[in-house]
Protein backbone atom coordinates (compact mmCIF):
# COMPACT_ATOMS: atom_id res chain seq x y z
CA UNK A 1 0.00 0.00 0.00
CA UNK A 2 2.89 2.33 -0.19
CA UNK A 3 2.02 5.12 -3.03
CA UNK A 4 3.85 8.23 -3.89
CA UNK A 5 1.88 10.30 -1.34
CA UNK A 6 3.26 7.91 1.72
CA UNK A 7 6.58 8.17 0.16
CA UNK A 8 6.75 11.98 -0.47
CA UNK A 9 5.12 12.34 3.36
CA UNK A 10 8.22 11.25 4.38
CA UNK A 11 9.85 14.47 4.29
CA UNK A 12 9.44 17.99 6.28
CA UNK A 13 9.49 21.21 4.74
CA UNK A 14 13.20 21.47 4.75
CA UNK A 15 13.50 18.38 2.74
CA UNK A 16 14.78 16.15 5.13
CA UNK A 17 14.03 13.17 5.94
CA UNK A 18 12.25 12.15 9.17
CA UNK A 19 13.60 9.24 11.01
CA UNK A 20 11.76 7.61 13.79
CA UNK A 21 14.44 6.27 16.55
CA UNK A 22 12.36 3.39 18.94
CA UNK A 23 14.08 2.87 22.02
CA UNK A 24 13.43 -0.30 23.96
CA UNK A 25 14.62 -0.61 27.20
CA UNK A 26 15.04 -4.45 28.10
CA UNK A 27 15.27 -6.54 31.43
CA UNK A 28 15.32 -10.31 31.46
CA UNK A 29 13.38 -10.55 27.18
CA UNK A 30 15.65 -12.81 25.57
CA UNK A 31 12.68 -14.60 24.38
CA UNK A 32 10.36 -11.45 23.85
CA UNK A 33 13.12 -9.37 21.94
CA UNK A 34 13.69 -11.23 18.81
CA UNK A 35 9.78 -11.27 18.23
CA UNK A 36 9.10 -7.21 19.43
CA UNK A 37 12.12 -7.04 16.60
CA UNK A 38 10.89 -9.02 14.03
CA UNK A 39 7.69 -7.27 14.56
CA UNK A 40 8.99 -3.74 14.32
CA UNK A 41 10.99 -4.70 11.02
CA UNK A 42 8.18 -5.72 9.79
CA UNK A 43 5.94 -3.05 9.88
CA UNK A 44 8.47 -0.74 9.25
CA UNK A 45 9.16 -2.16 6.33
CA UNK A 46 5.65 -2.36 4.99
CA UNK A 47 5.11 1.87 5.72
CA UNK A 48 8.31 2.78 4.37
CA UNK A 49 9.18 5.02 7.03
CA UNK A 50 12.58 5.33 8.63
CA UNK A 51 13.67 4.30 11.56
CA UNK A 52 16.13 2.47 13.94
CA UNK A 53 15.97 0.61 16.75
CA UNK A 54 17.82 1.55 20.22
CA UNK A 55 17.94 -1.56 22.66
CA UNK A 56 19.04 -0.42 25.97
CA UNK A 57 19.71 -3.78 28.08
CA UNK A 58 20.43 -3.45 31.97
CA UNK A 59 22.77 -5.76 32.53
CA UNK A 60 20.09 -9.15 32.30
CA UNK A 61 21.63 -12.19 33.42
CA UNK A 62 19.60 -14.41 30.87
CA UNK A 63 21.32 -13.47 27.61
CA UNK A 64 19.37 -10.72 26.38
CA UNK A 65 22.26 -8.73 25.30
CA UNK A 66 23.97 -11.82 23.19
CA UNK A 67 20.60 -12.35 21.19
CA UNK A 68 20.17 -8.78 20.55
CA UNK A 69 23.69 -9.37 19.07
CA UNK A 70 22.73 -11.64 16.55
CA UNK A 71 19.94 -9.58 15.42
CA UNK A 72 22.18 -6.50 14.60
CA UNK A 73 23.93 -9.38 12.19
CA UNK A 74 20.57 -10.40 11.37
CA UNK A 75 19.25 -6.89 10.57
CA UNK A 76 21.86 -4.69 10.41
CA UNK A 77 24.14 -1.92 12.55
CA UNK A 78 22.44 1.22 11.11
CA UNK A 79 18.50 -0.71 12.34
CA UNK A 80 19.89 -2.06 15.36
CA UNK A 81 21.90 -0.35 17.54
CA UNK A 82 22.88 -1.86 21.03
CA UNK A 83 23.47 0.80 23.79
CA UNK A 84 23.19 -1.55 27.20
CA UNK A 85 24.02 -0.33 30.44
CA UNK A 86 26.16 -2.38 33.64
CA UNK A 87 22.60 -3.28 36.02
CA UNK A 88 19.16 -2.37 35.69
CA UNK A 89 18.58 1.70 36.55
CA UNK A 90 15.54 3.83 36.28
CA UNK A 91 13.01 3.89 33.18
CA UNK A 92 14.11 7.81 32.98
CA UNK A 93 17.48 7.23 32.33
CA UNK A 94 17.25 4.55 30.06
CA UNK A 95 15.19 7.32 28.33
CA UNK A 96 18.01 9.96 28.70
CA UNK A 97 20.53 7.38 27.70
CA UNK A 98 18.92 6.31 24.48
CA UNK A 99 17.99 9.81 23.21
CA UNK A 100 21.73 10.58 23.57
CA UNK A 101 22.31 7.88 20.87
CA UNK A 102 19.00 8.50 18.69
CA UNK A 103 19.87 9.79 15.29
CA UNK A 104 15.90 10.58 14.77
CA UNK A 105 14.03 13.38 15.13
CA UNK A 106 11.09 11.40 17.04
CA UNK A 107 11.65 9.25 19.22
CA UNK A 108 9.30 6.31 20.34
CA UNK A 109 8.95 4.58 23.60
CA UNK A 110 7.32 1.35 23.98
CA UNK A 111 7.28 -1.87 26.15
CA UNK A 112 9.38 -4.73 24.73
CA UNK A 113 7.77 -7.60 26.22
CA UNK A 114 4.91 -7.52 23.13
CA UNK A 115 2.54 -5.62 25.20
CA UNK A 116 2.71 -2.63 23.23
CA UNK A 117 1.92 -4.02 18.95
CA UNK A 118 3.83 -2.00 16.07
CA UNK A 119 1.44 -2.35 13.65
CA UNK A 120 0.43 0.88 15.64
CA UNK A 121 3.54 2.71 15.44
CA UNK A 122 2.34 3.68 11.72
CA UNK A 123 -0.65 4.99 13.10
CA UNK A 124 0.96 7.35 15.63
CA UNK A 125 3.59 8.85 12.75
CA UNK A 126 0.03 9.70 10.63
CA UNK A 127 -1.55 10.93 13.18
CA UNK A 128 1.34 13.19 14.35
CA UNK A 129 1.42 14.18 10.46
CA UNK A 130 -2.25 15.09 10.24
CA UNK A 131 -2.15 17.18 14.18
CA UNK A 132 1.34 18.07 14.15
CA UNK A 133 1.17 16.83 17.61
CA UNK A 134 4.59 17.45 19.73
CA UNK A 135 3.35 13.74 21.51
CA UNK A 136 1.20 11.15 20.66
CA UNK A 137 -0.17 8.65 23.09
CA UNK A 138 -1.43 5.00 22.84
CA UNK A 139 -4.78 4.87 24.38
CA UNK A 140 -6.52 1.46 26.01
CA UNK A 141 -9.36 3.52 27.42
CA UNK A 142 -11.08 5.50 24.27
CA UNK A 143 -12.28 4.59 20.46
CA UNK A 144 -11.43 0.76 19.80
CA UNK A 145 -8.27 0.85 22.31
CA UNK A 146 -8.80 -1.75 25.07
CA UNK A 147 -6.76 -4.91 27.11
CA UNK A 148 -6.40 -8.91 26.91
CA UNK A 149 -5.48 -10.82 29.50
CA UNK A 150 -6.98 -8.86 32.31
CA UNK A 151 -9.71 -9.89 34.95
CA UNK A 152 -12.38 -7.61 36.44
CA UNK A 153 -10.20 -6.85 39.74
CA UNK A 154 -7.30 -5.60 37.22
CA UNK A 155 -10.08 -3.42 35.20
CA UNK A 156 -11.86 -2.30 38.34
CA UNK A 157 -8.17 -0.96 39.32
CA UNK A 158 -7.21 0.43 36.48
CA UNK A 159 -10.30 2.47 35.55
CA UNK A 160 -10.66 3.38 39.21
CA UNK A 161 -7.36 4.99 39.28
CA UNK A 162 -7.50 6.53 35.94
CA UNK A 163 -11.14 8.04 37.38
CA UNK A 164 -9.45 10.00 40.44
CA UNK A 165 -6.82 11.00 37.94
CA UNK A 166 -8.77 12.66 35.76
CA UNK A 167 -10.87 14.45 38.47
CA UNK A 168 -7.95 15.74 40.47
CA UNK A 169 -5.90 16.35 37.36
CA UNK A 170 -7.76 16.95 34.01
CA UNK A 171 -4.67 16.39 31.86
CA UNK A 172 -6.30 16.12 29.09
CA UNK A 173 -5.36 12.95 27.64
CA UNK A 174 -7.48 9.37 28.39
CA UNK A 175 -4.68 7.21 29.05
CA UNK A 176 -1.63 8.70 31.48
CA UNK A 177 0.17 5.31 32.72
CA UNK A 178 0.43 3.68 29.22
CA UNK A 179 3.84 4.01 28.08
CA UNK A 180 3.13 3.41 24.58
CA UNK A 181 4.32 7.07 23.02
CA UNK A 182 5.61 8.82 20.07
CA UNK A 183 7.22 12.42 20.85
CA UNK A 184 9.42 14.22 18.89
CA UNK A 185 12.64 14.12 20.05
CA UNK A 186 13.44 17.61 21.67
CA UNK A 187 9.78 17.22 23.29
CA UNK A 188 11.08 13.64 25.88
CA UNK A 189 14.49 15.36 26.12
CA UNK A 190 12.87 18.27 28.07
CA UNK A 191 10.26 16.61 29.61
CA UNK A 192 12.38 13.27 30.75
CA UNK A 193 14.81 16.42 32.29
CA UNK A 194 12.29 17.97 34.13
CA UNK A 195 10.18 14.69 35.50
CA UNK A 196 11.01 13.13 38.65
CA UNK A 197 8.60 10.27 39.71
CA UNK A 198 9.26 6.52 39.46
CA UNK A 199 6.98 4.13 37.86
CA UNK A 200 3.53 4.49 36.71
CA UNK A 201 3.66 8.02 38.07
CA UNK A 202 6.49 8.76 35.54
CA UNK A 203 4.62 8.04 32.61
CA UNK A 204 1.57 10.41 33.88
CA UNK A 205 3.84 13.52 35.16
CA UNK A 206 5.39 13.48 31.62
CA UNK A 207 1.86 13.89 30.11
CA UNK A 208 1.08 16.60 33.10
CA UNK A 209 4.09 18.30 32.15
CA UNK A 210 3.91 18.12 28.45
CA UNK A 211 -0.08 20.08 28.85
CA UNK A 212 2.04 22.65 31.50
CA UNK A 213 4.65 23.60 28.86
CA UNK A 214 2.14 23.64 26.58
CA UNK A 215 2.60 21.22 23.91
CA UNK A 216 -0.26 19.18 21.98
CA UNK A 217 -1.06 15.63 23.07
CA UNK A 218 -2.63 13.78 19.98
CA UNK A 219 -4.25 10.04 21.20
CA UNK A 220 -4.38 6.78 18.90
CA UNK A 221 -6.64 3.70 20.66
CA UNK A 222 -4.17 0.75 20.87
CA UNK A 223 -4.52 -3.03 22.08
CA UNK A 224 -2.77 -3.93 25.44
CA UNK A 225 -1.89 -7.90 25.25
CA UNK A 226 -0.76 -8.58 29.13
CA UNK A 227 1.02 -11.90 29.07
CA UNK A 228 3.04 -10.80 32.27
CA UNK A 229 -0.40 -9.88 34.38
CA UNK A 230 -0.53 -13.93 35.43
CA UNK A 231 2.92 -13.71 37.23
CA UNK A 232 2.68 -10.08 38.73
CA UNK A 233 -0.51 -9.50 40.07
CA UNK A 234 -1.38 -5.26 40.88
CA UNK A 235 -0.58 -5.36 44.70
CA UNK A 236 -1.24 -3.50 47.53
CA UNK A 237 2.01 -1.82 47.68
CA UNK A 238 1.76 -0.91 44.21
CA UNK A 239 -1.68 0.80 44.80
CA UNK A 240 -0.56 3.06 47.96
CA UNK A 241 3.06 4.32 45.79
CA UNK A 242 0.29 5.23 42.71
CA UNK A 243 -1.70 7.10 45.07
CA UNK A 244 1.19 8.70 46.48
CA UNK A 245 2.53 9.36 43.45
CA UNK A 246 -1.09 11.21 41.84
CA UNK A 247 -1.22 13.00 45.16
CA UNK A 248 2.63 14.91 45.06
CA UNK A 249 1.54 15.70 41.63
CA UNK A 250 -1.51 16.81 42.30
CA UNK A 251 0.03 19.58 44.96
CA UNK A 252 2.56 20.22 42.81
CA UNK A 253 1.62 20.82 39.19
CA UNK B 1 3.66 32.42 24.33
CA UNK B 2 1.26 34.85 23.34
CA UNK B 3 0.30 38.14 25.24
CA UNK B 4 -1.60 36.57 28.68
CA UNK B 5 -3.77 38.86 31.07
CA UNK B 6 -1.80 38.73 34.52
CA UNK B 7 -4.98 36.78 36.58
CA UNK B 8 -5.00 34.35 33.55
CA UNK B 9 -1.37 33.67 33.97
CA UNK B 10 -1.99 33.49 38.09
CA UNK B 11 -4.14 30.90 37.23
CA UNK B 12 -2.53 28.91 34.59
CA UNK B 13 0.85 28.70 37.05
CA UNK B 14 -1.35 27.98 40.30
CA UNK B 15 -1.35 23.45 41.28
CA UNK B 16 -4.41 22.04 40.67
CA UNK B 17 -4.73 21.48 44.69
CA UNK B 18 -4.57 25.68 44.86
CA UNK B 19 -7.25 25.63 41.82
CA UNK B 20 -9.59 22.89 44.16
CA UNK B 21 -9.11 25.11 47.32
CA UNK B 22 -9.92 28.21 45.57
CA UNK B 23 -12.84 26.21 44.00
CA UNK B 24 -14.35 24.70 47.23
CA UNK B 25 -13.52 28.12 49.32
CA UNK B 26 -15.65 29.96 46.87
CA UNK B 27 -18.68 27.59 46.89
CA UNK B 28 -18.15 27.27 51.04
CA UNK B 29 -18.35 31.33 51.10
CA UNK B 30 -21.14 31.17 49.07
CA UNK B 31 -23.01 28.62 51.07
CA UNK B 32 -22.36 29.83 54.15
CA UNK B 33 -23.71 33.62 52.73
CA UNK B 34 -27.39 31.96 52.09
CA UNK B 35 -27.57 29.34 54.93
CA UNK B 36 -26.60 31.38 57.91
CA UNK B 37 -27.61 35.19 56.51
CA UNK B 38 -24.08 36.10 57.26
CA UNK B 39 -24.38 39.63 55.10
CA UNK B 40 -28.08 40.24 56.34
CA UNK B 41 -29.94 40.07 53.09
CA UNK B 42 -32.88 38.51 54.62
CA UNK B 43 -32.58 35.35 52.39
CA UNK B 44 -36.08 33.88 52.12
CA UNK B 45 -36.17 31.09 54.42
CA UNK B 46 -37.06 28.75 51.30
CA UNK B 47 -33.21 29.40 50.27
CA UNK B 48 -31.65 28.79 53.65
CA UNK B 49 -33.57 25.15 53.72
CA UNK B 50 -32.61 24.79 50.08
CA UNK B 51 -28.93 25.86 50.75
CA UNK B 52 -28.41 23.97 53.87
CA UNK B 53 -28.09 20.18 52.96
CA UNK B 54 -26.53 21.34 49.57
CA UNK B 55 -22.43 20.15 50.59
CA UNK B 56 -24.23 16.72 51.10
CA UNK B 57 -26.19 16.43 48.47
CA UNK B 58 -23.55 17.34 45.90
CA UNK B 59 -21.31 14.81 47.87
CA UNK B 60 -23.86 12.28 47.47
CA UNK B 61 -24.64 12.96 43.73
CA UNK B 62 -20.86 13.10 43.05
CA UNK B 63 -20.51 9.99 44.13
CA UNK B 64 -22.94 7.74 42.71
CA UNK B 65 -21.90 9.85 39.42
CA UNK B 66 -18.36 8.11 40.15
CA UNK B 67 -19.46 4.67 41.04
CA UNK B 68 -21.85 4.55 37.97
CA UNK B 69 -19.29 5.91 35.31
CA UNK B 70 -16.26 3.47 36.78
CA UNK B 71 -18.99 0.76 37.16
CA UNK B 72 -19.83 1.49 33.33
CA UNK B 73 -16.18 2.38 31.78
CA UNK B 74 -15.31 -1.21 33.48
CA UNK B 75 -18.31 -2.95 31.78
CA UNK B 76 -17.65 -1.47 28.30
CA UNK B 77 -13.74 -2.08 28.54
CA UNK B 78 -12.98 -3.48 25.32
CA UNK B 79 -11.48 -7.18 25.43
CA UNK B 80 -8.90 -7.45 22.58
CA UNK B 81 -9.53 -11.01 21.78
CA UNK B 82 -8.33 -10.35 18.15
CA UNK B 83 -5.50 -8.80 18.94
CA UNK B 84 -4.33 -11.52 21.40
CA UNK B 85 -4.58 -14.07 18.12
CA UNK B 86 -3.18 -12.20 15.98
CA UNK B 87 -0.02 -11.75 18.14
CA UNK B 88 0.16 -15.80 18.44
CA UNK B 89 -0.13 -15.82 14.88
CA UNK B 90 2.80 -13.54 14.77
CA UNK B 91 4.95 -14.97 16.95
CA UNK B 92 4.91 -18.18 15.18
CA UNK B 93 5.42 -16.88 12.12
CA UNK B 94 8.58 -14.66 13.50
CA UNK B 95 9.90 -17.23 15.21
CA UNK B 96 10.13 -19.45 11.93
CA UNK B 97 11.73 -16.46 9.88
CA UNK B 98 13.86 -15.58 12.50
CA UNK B 99 15.43 -19.36 12.12
CA UNK B 100 15.48 -19.32 8.64
CA UNK B 101 17.41 -15.81 9.52
CA UNK B 102 20.22 -17.55 11.53
CA UNK B 103 18.79 -16.48 15.06
CA UNK B 104 19.71 -19.19 17.73
CA UNK B 105 17.78 -19.13 20.42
Amino acid sequence: RINMATRRSNTNTCGQSDTYSVLLPTYNERENLPLIVWLLVKYFGESGYNYEIIVIDDGSPDGTLQVAEQLQKIYGEDKILLRPRAQKLGLGTAYIHGIKHASGNYVIIMDADLSHHPKFIPQFIEKQKAGGYDLVSGTRYRGDGGVYGWDLRRKLISRGANFITQVLLRPGASDLTGSFRLYKKEVLEKLVEQCVSKGYVFQMEMIVRARQLGYTVGEVPISFVDRVYGESKLGGNEIVSFLKGLLTLFATT
Amino acid sequence: MADTPVSSTTLCTMTKLLEWLLGVSVIGIAWGLVTFDLLDLHVPSQYKELAWPMPVYLLVVFGCYSLATVGYRVATFNDCEDAARELQTQIKEAKVDLQKLGLKM
